[in-house]
């Protein structure tokens, strides 16, 4: 008898009024027709200004539509959702535009001509010419600096994580932060005082020299977060079968972590890549292919872009981006193979 | 190969906190000794006082004597790494490697201490996981990764590993705690078997299991919560749970604690 008149009011406390689905969707319709409509009419031309008016709008209609329709706690989580979407799009519609943007305008010269010779005798006014000593250049100063800073960071890490304790690690700590934030031309500053007290000429690997600093403090600080996802208990397991404490760092918590610190070294080569400061100070540039890396001036992809772009010809604008482009797609395919490997590596759960 | 284990003024510290306080007992070889006592009265802390597990933690600190057979553990001169070859341990979490396979985990041991040869390997192996009750479970995919089995199998897994090395003594810090009856049962015959071989010790909480599978029965206990923890008995199994020296010991086993 009871149940009979509890049972419909007990279900109607756990359902409340929804919006249908697709309420979200007109919305956002919307609140772009308005936001444009809203623009044409005050006379703005901007299409930020369009798409920020949307935005805001798009909120406060969610939040006074949910609260009317479901309730406040509803209306909150929509809100909150809603900013999340707009934070997503605000993050990506940038993104996006960059690379339409060197995509349009770079592969108007970009073609295997371009990625097979030099400028040599090319004039920044002539067509032709091409970017192959500037690929070879920065693969060259990028791998010296990684073969540098690659082991020196994933043996700092592994000190602070596994064997540093006092000062000693409180200060390579300290000093591994402050090295973080060097910015890359103090660093190309100071490999540049050094050459000076040597009365050296530029030449690749000194710009790999300044690279490596850039690049050290990124490696030890991902390698760090890697190795302390390791769980204590594996070190012990490991230890207790009475295996000595580097061959349980070799042979254990290294390939446990092992995704995790090649795709930290991949994304601060990628970091790298893209450093012009310290290359210009450095390595010079060169419009001649130069495969040596320890003698003479030599190019690299960052430096080609802004000594092209920065010579103001409309041939020259066209081979900086083909080299923006071209760059782009090389970190894009480092962060590919870091995610791969990444996969590839990971603990296995399966069955 | 078992040895015995005989410990006296064992004191244990974490940084400046003393964590156990003055304890000696003897553990004969080919038995089964069970630790009991309230949770944080330093019983996983005395257990790895015994394999020198102890000092790899932050600030670990020891003070007293545990020899094995003759020879000091804390003595000048011992190898740590040498001492845990002697002495292997079972975690109460399974832990296998996660990125090694079945095949491999129980391997790891020798493997990873590098005297062991190739054509011994697989043999040793199946032996492991026979003794350890697991190998007609998985000898069918000894290649898939040991994460994969479920928790039961995957502490057997951890036995088979820990044996694997025949070490002398087998130190167990509540192997069951995370297992279902079926599995903790199978540990428990298992514990029976290994004691032909091997000195055992095992902390656990279960006073049945306690009965069941030891010869010797230690019970620890502290006298309030930040002081040391203290042996207060070691006597034969059965006299512990039937006749006790020590009022303490009584409460605790009839469930009047606290
Ligand atoms: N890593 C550590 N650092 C500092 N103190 C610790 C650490 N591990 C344990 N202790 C302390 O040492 C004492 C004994 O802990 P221990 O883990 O040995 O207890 P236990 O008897 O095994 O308890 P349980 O039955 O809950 O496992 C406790 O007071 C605990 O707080
Ligand atoms: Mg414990």
């Amino acid at each position: 008898m009871s149940t009979a008149t509890t049972a419909p009011k007990a279900a109607s406390t756990l359902r409340g009024a929804r919006l249908p689905k697709w309420a979200p969707w007109a919305i956002a319709a919307g609140s772009v027709a308005a936001g444009i409509g809203i623009s044409v009419a005050a006379g703005l031309h901007s299409n930020i200004q369009w798409a920020l008016i949307a935005a805001i709008l798009y909120i406060l209609g969610t939040y006074v539509i949910a609260a009317r329709v479901e309730n406040r706690r509803q209306a909150t989580d929509r809100v909150v959702t809603s900013l999340v979407w707009v934070a997503f799009l605000l993050a990506v519609v940038p993104l996006a535009s960059l690379v339409w943007s060197t995509v349009q305008r770079g592969t108007k010269v970009l073609d295997v001509y371009f990625l097979t010779h030099s400028m040599g005798v090319v004039a920044d006014s002539e067509t032709g010419g091409g970017i192959y000593h500037a690929i070879l250049g920065t693969l060259q100063q990028v791998g010296l600096a990684t073969l540098i800073a690659a082991p020196v960071g994933v043996l700092t890490a592994i000190y602070l994580v596994e064997y540093g304790r006092g000062n000693l690690a409180r200060a390579v700590t300290f000093f591994v932060d402050v090295m973080t934030g060097i910015p890359s031309i103090v660093a190309g500053l100071f490999i540049l005082s050094l050459m000076l007290m040597f009365d050296m000429e530029p030449f690749g690997f000194a710009g790999s020299l300044a690279l490596a600093i850039l690049m050290m403090p990124v490696v030890v600080r991902s390698t760090e977060e890697m190795l302390k996802l390791v769980p204590n208990e594996l070190r012990e397991a490991s230890l207790a079968l009475g295996v000595p404490k580097w061959r349980t760092i070799l042979k254990v918590v290294l390939p446990t972590s092992l995704g995790g610190i090649t795709t930290g070294i991949m994304l601060s080569i990628a970091r790298i890549a893209g450093e012009t400061a310290p290359v210009l100070l450095l390595v010079f540039g060169s419009k001649f292919i130069n495969a040596n890396p320890f003698e003479g001036a030599q190019a690299s992809l960052p430096l080609y872009i802004y000594q092209q772009y920065g010579s103001g010809e409309v041939t020259a604008y066209d081979r900086a981006w083909a080299a923006s482009l071209t760059l782009i797609a090389f970190v894009m395919i480092l962060n590919l193979v870091a995610r791969g490997i990444a996969r590839w590596k990971a603990p296995k759960t399966g069955r | 190969m078992a040895k015995r284990i005989d410990v006296s003024g064992l004191t244990a510290y974490y940084g400046s906190h003393k964590a156990i306080e003055d304890i000696s007992m003897t553990v004969e070889p080919r038995s089964v000794t069970a630790f009991i006592g309230p949770s944080g009265c330093g019983k996983s802390t005395f257990l790895r006082t015994l394999n020198r597990m102890h000092e790899v933690t932050a600030g670990g600190r020891v003070e007293g004597k545990v020899l094995l057979d003759d020879e000091d553990l804390y003595g000048t001169g011992i190898d740590p790494v040498s001492v845990r070859r002697e002495v292997g341990m079972v975690f109460q979490r399974p832990n296998p490697f996660p990125t090694m396979s079945i095949f491999d985990n129980v391997a790891a041991g020798l493997r990873l201490n590098g005297n062991y040869k190739k054509s011994e390997l697989a043999d040793v192996v199946e032996r492991s996981l026979k003794g350890a009750n697991l190998w007609n479970e998985v000898k069918d995919r000894l290649n898939k990764p040991g994460s994969g089995l479920s928790g039961g199998q995957q502490q057997r897994l951890c036995i088979a590993r820990a044996i694997a090395v025949e070490p002398n003594v087998l130190l167990m810090d509540e192997p069951c705690s995370a297992l279902d009856p079926i599995s903790t049962l199978a540990i428990e015959d298992l514990i029976g078997e290994l004691k032909e071989r091997f000195t055992i010790v095992i902390v656990t909480h279960n006073m049945q299991q306690a009965a069941r599978v030891s010869d010797r029965t230690a019970f620890f206990n502290l006298s309030a919560v930040g002081q040391p923890g203290k042996l207060v008995e070691i006597d034969d199994t059965e006299r512990i749970f039937s006749n006790p020296s020590v009022q303490a010991t009584e409460d605790y086993i009839s469930g009047r604690f606290g």
